[in-house]
């Protein structure tokens, strides 16, 4: 489960992947709506992996 | 607008908000002051706030230090100079989160066990070595004392935007830190830091909303910072070039192992309540990142309001004053003001705690109370903070900038030694600590080399390679350590143990 946490790295760290101005969303270029994205996403991933260490009884 | 004609309304807005948090800063003694048995005077009361902060308490304490009034002046001003290039801060602070909630709620344990304060105190007591100790200890200090300047310099662009000249209100502001940091701890800023978030808040929502309706929406806002950055040569853009791939992920990636390295915001750490409130706040601090990523588009947005600086970190004043009702540019920059002064204040805590355990203790008094730890440490944090402001009144801005540059290199050679432990118990105090002095010595040298430049950039033949000065330090860092665990192993003290 915590592998899961590799996630974002890849996802933001794999800069050519993003490096680019379409598709746009809203005015914002994909460069830039793509990083606020995984704002949210890391959240939700870092919760999927706090709630699975609360079952697992992580002191 | 022009700097040298005083906006009376502004002022006196910023000076109401300023009064109201001076008024919360004292009375902040009295607030939260849990029934522990250290009650009264103790260095867990006055630099921990009593270890008792919950999650609440917690995220506006660790947001308000982490995401500090220079951010929101700089940030900007770097997305404004240089274009896409400065968005690592985005990717930068998002990946600090899984990190931290990987490490802290171990470092927590490790801390709360046996009574720790500080880092150093943690590496101490687990590797048993006063060297490594005092390593740990002093790049704290280092590395904090030009982060404190840099939130002066925040403090001083604002005052400098309501067309007050001179160093006088730098000068109050600072004096009025100092003295309720010292009265109330780090109680002081966990207090201010709601009302700092709330006002940061306000000022950021309406300015990312407002300014793109009057200029006629984010398309626009794109549009025109597009046309200035193909004007000026096209070195920057809306997006990377390919030379800059390598030095915005490093950078990203090496700045979010850094973070929670510093005295302030593991300060934040070890004063949670429990490790649970610790994971609970890597979830949810991530909301702060949306807002910073939100502020980093204001460079963007002064290009199609028509903005122009001299100095780049002058673009968030400028743009409010050019978009904005005299009120509530003073309300932002009181927001801007208060959000250096919570950071400055744990700052000026961590870096006091630090030489109260781990300078004061051990090298001059050992026999030290809880009583007197708590006097040396309130002594010392009015100390740093004088020291800081001498910085910025008598050396060139420039100055602090590079060795805040320098500083993030410095702390993050602290990684190995405070992380690697929690994990592995393979290293021993000789592997870290040499590995620490070459990672130290090494960035130090190559960022210097370099002109003080974050970036290092390899020839491999005919190819370029840049990155981040400081990760290349830790790689440096890691493998010498590796060295010479393998060569001296755990008997590395005895060196020199070749021959066996």
């Amino acid at each position: 489960m915590r592998a899961l946490l590799l996630l974002p790295f890849i996802a933001l760290l794999w800069v050519p992947f993003y490096n680019d101005e379409l598709p746009a969303l809203f005015g914002f270029p994909f460069f830039y709506w793509y990083q606020f994205m995984w704002v949210p996403l890391t959240a939700l991933i870092i919760w999927i992996v706090y709630k699975d260490g609360l079952k697992k009884g992580v002191e | 607008m022009n700097s040298s004609s005083i906006n009376w309304t502004a002022l006196g807005v910023f000076i109401f908000f300023f009064a109201l948090v001076t008024v919360m800063g004292f009375w902040a003694s009295r607030w939260q002051s849990g029934g522990s048995a250290n009650k009264g005077a103790h260095l867990d009361e006055w630099g921990l706030g009593g270890r008792n902060f919950g999650t609440w308490i917690t995220w506006f304490l660790v947001g308000g230090d982490f995401y500090t009034a220079y951010t929101v002046i700089a940030v900007p001003a770097l997305v404004y100079a240089v274009g896409a290039y400065g968005f690592f801060a985005l990717p930068y602070t998002i990946l600090v989160y899984p990190i931290v909630f990987l490490i802290m709620p171990k470092l927590w344990h490790a801390a709360h066990k046996a009574g720790h304060v500080t880092a150093a105190d943690v590496v101490f007591g687990r590797y048993k070595s006063r060297k490594l100790e005092l390593a740990i200890a002093l790049t704290g200090v280092v590395a904090t004392m030009p982060y404190i300047a840099l939130q002066l310099i925040g403090m001083e662009v604002v005052i400098k935007a309501l067309g007050v000249t001179g160093e006088l209100p730098l000068l109050a502001a600072f004096v009025i830190l100092a003295l309720y940091t010292y009265s109330a701890g780090l109680r002081a800023p966990a207090l201010i830091a709601f009302v700092k978030d709330l006002m940061i808040y306000i000022v950021v929502l309406v300015a990312v909303v407002l300014v793109p309706m009057k200029l006629g929406g984010y398309g626009i806002v794109f549009n025109s910072a597009r046309e200035a950055f193909a004007a000026k040569g096209g070195m920057t853009g809306l997006t990377l070039k390919p030379a800059q791939f390598l030095p915005f992920a490093t950078l990203a990636l090496g700045s979010a192992m850094a973070a929670f390295m510093y005295p302030h915001t593991l300060t934040g750490i070890f004063a949670a309540k429990s490790a649970d409130t610790i994971r609970k706040n890597a979830v949810f601090l991530p909301a702060y990142t949306v807002l910073l990523g939100l502020i980093a588009l204001l460079g963007y947005m002064a290009y199609a309001a028509g903005v122009k600086v001299e100095v780049n970190n002058d673009i968030v004043p400028a743009l409010f004053n050019a978009m904005f009702p005299s009120w509530f540019s003073g309300f932002a920059f009181a927001a801007i003001a208060i959000g250096a002064l919570v950071p400055a204040a744990v700052m000026s805590i961590g870096a006091a705690n630090l030489f109260t355990r781990n300078f004061w203790k051990p090298y001059v008094n050992p026999n030290v109370s809880a009583e007197g730890e708590a006097k040396v440490a309130k002594m010392v944090s009015l100390v740093v903070k004088f020291g800081a402001l001498v910085f910025i009144l008598f050396l060139p801005t420039k100055f602090a900038l590079d060795l805040q540059l320098l500083g993030g290199v410095w702390i993050l050679q602290t990684f190995p030694a405070l992380v690697f432990g929690l994990f592995i118990g393979w290293f021993g105090a000789n592997a870290l600590l040499t590995g620490w002095a070459v990672g130290i010595i090494g960035g130090s040298w190559l960022a210097y080399a370099d002109g003080i430049k974050p970036v290092h950039t390899f020839h491999i033949g005919a190819d370029s390679y840049s990155m981040y000065t400081g990760l290349i330090a830790l790689a440096i860092n890691i493998v010498v350590a590796v060295v010479v665990q393998l060569v001296f192993g755990k008997g590395g003290a005895k060196a020199p143990a070749l021959k066996h």
